[in-house]
């Protein structure tokens, strides 16, 4: 296996009014190509800070993030725009879908910025959607659509451009046992058949358990994760 | 074109409140068609007067009569080829209020002084043998629902019989229409021998002269030529070029491009912050769906451009329909101006499309620079 995210010495941290806080510390990660990591830790720890800086959507202050073969930390704010269109899938905790666009015209959001044709568009959000097993509810606008659907519905979205990376934040942060085990063996699905490389950022133990990698953030920096918590 | 239904469906986000706006631009575009159009109506009503028909009244007012005798001195000055005359009438039919616009004239004369007035040669031969006849224009003789062989008793407020009676009795024989739409045709024409005979006073006096002349460009020197032939006398006269004449009643309204283009500016000023407003509250409510677009790998300059787009076509929607509705009623408008004929300028339409799109994206462009400058992790965390 070859690397797909290389985070070396890392450093990110914000100003909130007149504070400065670092929130990573010096951090260092290999996620190989095709792994399905699951990164743990309590609120507040830098989980998801370190997330975003993986899917290219903040920059660190100092520190080398290389993805998919590109510096992200020396890219500009639209070179890094068109580096995430081509390269990243993400899915939220709250499915983040746009309520006035029906399923199939939220999933065709990503292909918007890419060369295809309407026709080549409309076949590959309707791959996409039967995919996800919601091809019969392409016309169904979000606010028509369970929570689980919601995010089936997003996670054919992050799909649909073939990204390489899925970033997922609490992907079934907002779902029942039932659904939230569905999704997540969707992912693994998707890990295992599609060869999408995923990190996922989670607080549940059983969603880390499908995963093939668990990492634990805390008060900013790396490790494994401790016994009992991904058990 | 792909990315319309994305900013349709922006726009329609908050439905009630995009309607709204859309009225408010609806309406101020279709005043401001109105109003630009009627300005460009009045500029039209000057372009449609002749100016080889001079018209001479007295230099008092016009009210002061002149003399019948004129007309004979004034077709001797070189360049008039014909004159004729006019007398107001100061008609009423049935009840004073129902004020009838009368004027009493020589036919033969001012049907060849006046080729843009259409009267048929049986009309003209029968206002011709028949004293008492009456030609009626085609709008009053639908506003009054007369026609040809009705009689026609009026009163006038200001003239009365030799016999003291202010009754007169008319008989119309014939009407006239403007096929260009450029010469009212609410008045009631009777002959004028019939009318000066029988009146009791100020015989022999007409209230205008109308001048034919072959050369345009000679307006200035003939009227000048007409008005020293009775300089120094009891009954100046004051000639001009009916475009001269008419530019100059309307100068008396005062700067009418001025007001018009105050009361637009101020509209348009008020509505900047109604569609402001709205496109702000609109961008507010849509932060995460705006960071997630981002996410997507929609730079900021897309996403400021998805803004401005929505902004655009809503406005530029509604000012076409705000100017359609100032095109549809703006015609009969005209008309009444007595500029009939005319339809709403195309640069008029022109400029109010390229002033929504510019009054667009000023409104737009605070809401669209907050979408731009959006931090795709604040807002997903809501901050």
């Amino acid at each position: 296996m070859t690397a797909l995210v290389s985070i070396k010495q890392v450093v990110k941290g914000y100003t909130r009014g007149k504070q400065r806080v670092e929130v990573l510390h010096s951090i260092d990660l290999t996620v190989e190509r095709g792994e399905f990591v699951a990164l743990m830790g309590p609120s507040g720890s830098g989980k998801t800070t370190l997330l975003n800086l993986i899917g290219g959507l903040d920059r660190p202050d100092r520190g080398e993030i290389v993805v998919a073969g590109e510096r992200l930390d020396q890219l500009s704010s639209g070179q890094l725009a068109k580096w995430r269109a081509r390269n990243v899938g993400f899915i939220f905790q709250f499915y983040n879908l746009l309520p006035v666009l029906t399923a199939e015209r939220n999933v065709e959001v990503p292909l918007l910025l890419t060369k295809l044709s309407a026709a080549e568009r409309r076949r590959n959000v309707a791959a996409a959607l039967e995919l996800v097993g919601l091809a019969d509810r392409a016309k169904h606008k979000p606010g028509e659509l369970s929570g689980g659907q919601q995010q089936r519905v997003a996670i054919a979205r992050a799909l649909v451009a073939d990204p390489t990376l899925l970033v997922c934040d609490e992907p079934t942060g907002d779902l029942d046992r039932e659904t939230s085990e569905s999704i997540l063996k969707l992912l693994e699905l998707l890990n295992e058949h599609q060869h999408k490389t995923i990190v996922m950022v989670t607080h549940d133990p059983r969603a880390a358990h499908f995963a093939s990698r668990r990492l634990y953030v805390d008060k900013g920096s790396l490790a494994n994760a401790p016994l009992g918590v991904a058990a | 074109m792909k990315y319309l239904p994305l900013i349709w469906a922006g726009l329609w986000r908050k439905r009630v409140s995009t309607v709204l706006t859309m009225l408010c631009v609806v309406f101020a575009f279709a005043l401001f068609g109105l109003l630009h159009g009627f300005s460009a109506a009045l500029d039209g009503i000057i372009d449609a007067m002749s100016d080889t028909r001079l018209r001479s009244m007295s230099r008092v007012n016009i009210t002061q009569p002149l003399p019948l005798a004129h007309r004979a001195r004034m077709q001797m000055v070189p360049g008039v080829d014909e004159v004729s005359y006019y007398n107001f009438f100061a008609g009423y039919y049935q009840d004073r209020r129902n004020s009838i616009q009368v004027g009493a004239i020589d036919i033969a004369s001012f049907n060849a002084i006046y080729p843009d007035i259409k009267i048929e040669p049986q009309y003209i031969e029968a206002m011709l043998h028949t004293r008492n006849g009456a030609l009626v224009g085609e709008d009053l003789a639908k506003e009054q629902g007369w026609k040809v062989g009705d009689r026609l008793p009026l009163g006038s407020a200001v003239w009365t019989r030799k016999d003291g009676a202010e009754n007169w009795d008319f008989e119309i024989v014939g009407s006239y229409r403007s096929p260009s739409g450029r010469v009212p045709t609410s008045e009631l024409w009777i002959n004028y021998d019939y009318f000066d005979e029988a009146r009791a006073a100020a015989n022999g006096t007409v209230t205008l002269y109308f001048l034919k002349i072959h050369d345009s460009a000679s307006a200035a020197a003939i009227s000048e030529r007409v008005d020293a032939l009775f300089a120094n006398s009891t009954n100046e006269t004051q000639t001009q070029s009916e475009k001269d004449w008419v530019r100059a009643q309307i100068a008396q309204i005062g700067d009418i491009a001025f007001f018009v283009n105050a009361i637009i500016l101020a509209v348009m000023f008020a509505l900047c912050f109604v569609t402001g407003n709205t496109m702000m509250q609109s961008v507010r409510a849509r932060i995460p769906e705006l960071a997630v677009l981002k996410t997507y790998g929609f730079s900021n300059t897309a996403v400021m451009s998805l803004v401005l787009a929505e902004s655009v076509i809503l406005c530029s929607v509604a000012a076409a329909l705000g100017i359609g509705i100032a095109a549809v009623i703006s015609p009969p408008i005209y008309r009444q101006f007595g500029a009939g004929g005319l339809n709403l300028p195309v640069a008029v339409v022109a400029v109010g499309m390229g002033l929504a799109i510019l009054f667009a994206i000023v409104s737009a462009s605070l809401p669209a620079l907050r979408a731009q400058r959006l931090s795709i992790v604040d807002a997903l965390a809501g901050r």
